[in-house]
């Protein structure tokens, strides 16, 4: 830990704390063109902002408290399976209603397995189908979700 | 004599083919989802709340309340056969029931398990049915400063008793407070924190913020530690128990139960904190407590029927007062707000056969568990074996789809991955989701009341202090906050001195 700042003791809750004080800050920011009003007469700004302070004045103390030493572990980041995972599921949101259910599902399924570290291609491959499939069956034929099946560009479902 | 027609109106509701049929499909899903690993039943009641938009709203919180109960079954299961609790209201039965599947007595485990659960479920039917009315008449006669007061009471004991540090419980239920204000504001019609953006008008939706919190976060925090997990291949032995080991077992269900049922009402416990404290009692008052964690029957028998009979107690306070004690129930009354059910104190007055149909369907749900269940376990033991790299694109595939059929809008996946990435950094800093979930859900309620009780008193804040039913809960809720955060100082320092050292 040598060369870093030895003061902070808790990283972890250093973070945990400028976040909270950051929404805290947005929200005193944002709610502040909206009327007050008074006590006795509540406009629609005045829960958010005495929340906003609220969520600024306890989220100061645990800035505070990341001085203080600690026993916890602190926090390891792995980017990568999150970052997987969260790009197969916009890439469902961008191609389902043009690519229909059963691709865009398939294309979720691929996709998301790679965040595994046991990745395989053709159990991958395998499973897309299957769920693709299932998907459709499951949510449009006996649910009737309101989704395309197949691409919309030759004719839709 | 109105006890048991409330229960007879309860029955008659829950036995109609379809309640039935509803109860046994949410006590399946239930068990299979507690049995798999990375997804609990917080997720998957979001995931399928939209599903159920088509029921009448009786039979969908029958399947609701099905899956959750049965989580808690499915969880043990895994917790005796594999070590691993699929639930967080497991992990004490991982102690002394892995150690019995170890010595070959899985099969005995499994059974007072179900057991333990079954009795636990029929008794807190009846604390449900016996607590129930008192508590509505009492809150039916409360006032818009008093319900404040109490919304404050449940979200600070809410903290308070669940795990994790209370700063950063209270600091999430204070953001999902404010979440709560995302929308067009009752008294205006101003739409606040929208950004022009008209899905926001009506305020986030709590399936997506659900998902992202719940699932998607979830999901990527378990792929750091992907396949831990070993199938132990022990013989599961007869399913049945000897006489001996039941009477052996038979005091720590019954105690385990009056634990469970007790701690169940109280805002924040539920299941998880039932277990806990049953496996501590019972360690305590053995006469061998070194036999614990070697397999003694008694720590199976108290924490599996303390945690179902929390389970389901805590639907005391959301029936009765509109007031969720843990995720899950935040869950159910989102579920009743989507049906058009305001929760509060009315709905046992203008909706007897939803109130007594859910209750009598408990009862109904956890004998289907037992008569079903314990003969599926080899078929629950096989899907153990699927490895979690294929599980878990079917989680984010269901969790995607579930979000989108909530509005049938995207945007709502889009929430969900906003608040997957959130969820994420969350737990990775230290923040339990839960108390966001819990404030998300009631923030309209709190600042409804907050608003209409300062009108009443006209902008006078004393109106909170100066009576003796809102000073009470207000006391209260400081109380609990003062007594939860005195220990964990302690605590603190002895962790210093041991630094210093």
């Amino acid at each position: 830990m040598r060369g870093r700042a030895q003061w902070i003791r808790n990283p972890k809750d250093l973070l945990a704390g400028l976040l909270f004080v950051s929404f805290g800050v947005v929200a005193l920011v944002l709610s502040g063109s909206y009327p007050i009003g008074s006590a006795a007469r509540m406009g629609p700004g005045y829960f958010p902002r005495m929340l906003g302070i609220l969520i600024i004045g306890l989220g100061a103390v645990l800035c505070l408290r990341s001085l203080r030493p600690t026993a916890e572990a602190q926090a390891t980041w792995h980017w990568r399976p999150l970052v997987v995972v969260l790009a197969s599921v916009g890439l469902f949101c961008l191609t389902a209603r043009w690519l229909g259910l059963a691709l865009a599902g398939m294309l979720l399924v691929f996709g998301s397995s790679m965040a595994s570290r046991e990745f395989r291609w053709k159990e991958a491959l395998v499973s897309a189908a299957v769920l693709g499939v299932a998907a459709v069956v499951v949510f449009v034929y006996a649910l009737g979700m309101p989704l395309p099946v197949w691409p919309t560009v030759f004719g839709g479902r | 004599m109105e006890f048991l027609n409330n229960l007879a109106l309860g029955f008659g509701v829950a036995l109609t083919p379809i309640n039935v049929m509803y109860a046994f499909i949410g006590s399946l899903v239930g068990t299979l989802i507690g049995v798999l690993p990375g997804i609990g039943p917080v997720a998957t009641i979001a995931m399928l709340l939209p599903a159920t938009y088509g029921l009448p709203p009786v039979t969908a919180l029958i399947m609701l309340a099905g899956i959750y109960y049965g989580a808690s079954y499915g969880g043990s299961t895994t917790a005796i056969l594999i070590n691993l609790p699929g639930e967080m209201s497991s992990v004490v039965t991982v102690l002394d029931g892995h150690q019995m599947a170890r010595q070959g007595r899985a099969g005995a485990a499994l059974c007072i398990a179900a057991l333990g659960s079954l009795f636990a479920g029929c008794v807190a039917t009846l604390v449900i049915a016996a607590f129930a009315p008192p508590l509505t008449e009492l809150a039916l006669s409360f006032d818009a400063a008093e319900y404040f007061a109490l919304m404050v009471l449940g979200l600070v004991s809410a903290v308070a008793l669940a795990h994790g540090s209370v700063l950063k419980s209270v600091l999430m239920t204070l953001l999902g407070l404010l979440l709560g204000t995302i929308g067009s504001d009752v008294n205006t019609g101003l739409a606040r924190f929208s950004f022009d953006v008209p899905e926001l008008i009506d305020g986030i939706g709590f399936v997506a913020i659900t998902m992202g919190l719940f699932a998607f976060a979830e999901v990527a925090i378990n792929l750091e530690s992907e396949d831990k997990r070993a199938l132990s291949t022990e013989h599961i032995g007869g399913l049945w128990i000897k006489w001996a080991e039941f009477k052996q077992a038979f005091p720590a269900m019954f105690r385990g139960t009056m634990i469970g049922s007790l701690l169940g009402i109280l805002p924040g416990g539920g299941a998880t904190l039932s277990a806990f404290a049953s496996y501590t009692v019972e360690k305590r008052i053995a006469k061998e407590p070194s036999r614990f964690g070697r397999g003694a029957i008694e720590g199976v028998a108290g924490p599996e029927s303390a945690n179902n009979a929390g389970a389901q107690t805590s639907f005391i306070p959301m029936l009765t007062l509109g007031i969720p004690s843990n995720a899950v129930m935040a869950l159910m009354v989102g579920a009743m707000i989507v049906h058009n059910i305001q929760p509060g104190p009315e709905v046992m007055t203008k909706n007897p056969e939803l109130f007594w149909g859910l209750i009598a369907s408990m009862w109904i749900g956890n004998a289907m568990l037992v008569v079903l269940n314990l003969p599926l376990i080899g078929i629950w033991v096989r899907l153990l074996r699927v490895p979690y790299r294929l599980l878990f694109p079917l989680i984010l595939l269901s969790c995607a789809i579930g979000a989108f059929s909530a509005n049938n809008n995207m945007f709502d996946v889009w929430v969900a991955m906003v608040f997957g990435l959130l969820g994420y950094v969350f737990l990775k800093l230290g923040c339990e989701p839960a108390p966001l979930l819990l404030g998300y859900i009631l923030g309209p309620m709190l600042e409804e009341n907050l608003r209409r009780a300062l009108v009443l008193s006209r902008g006078d804040f004393t109106v909170f202090v100066t009576r003796p039913a809102t000073l009470t809960m207000l006391l209260a809720a400081v109380a609990l906050l003062a007594l939860i955060v005195a220990p964990s100082i302690r605590r603190k320092r002895a962790a210093v001195f041991v630094e210093e050292n």
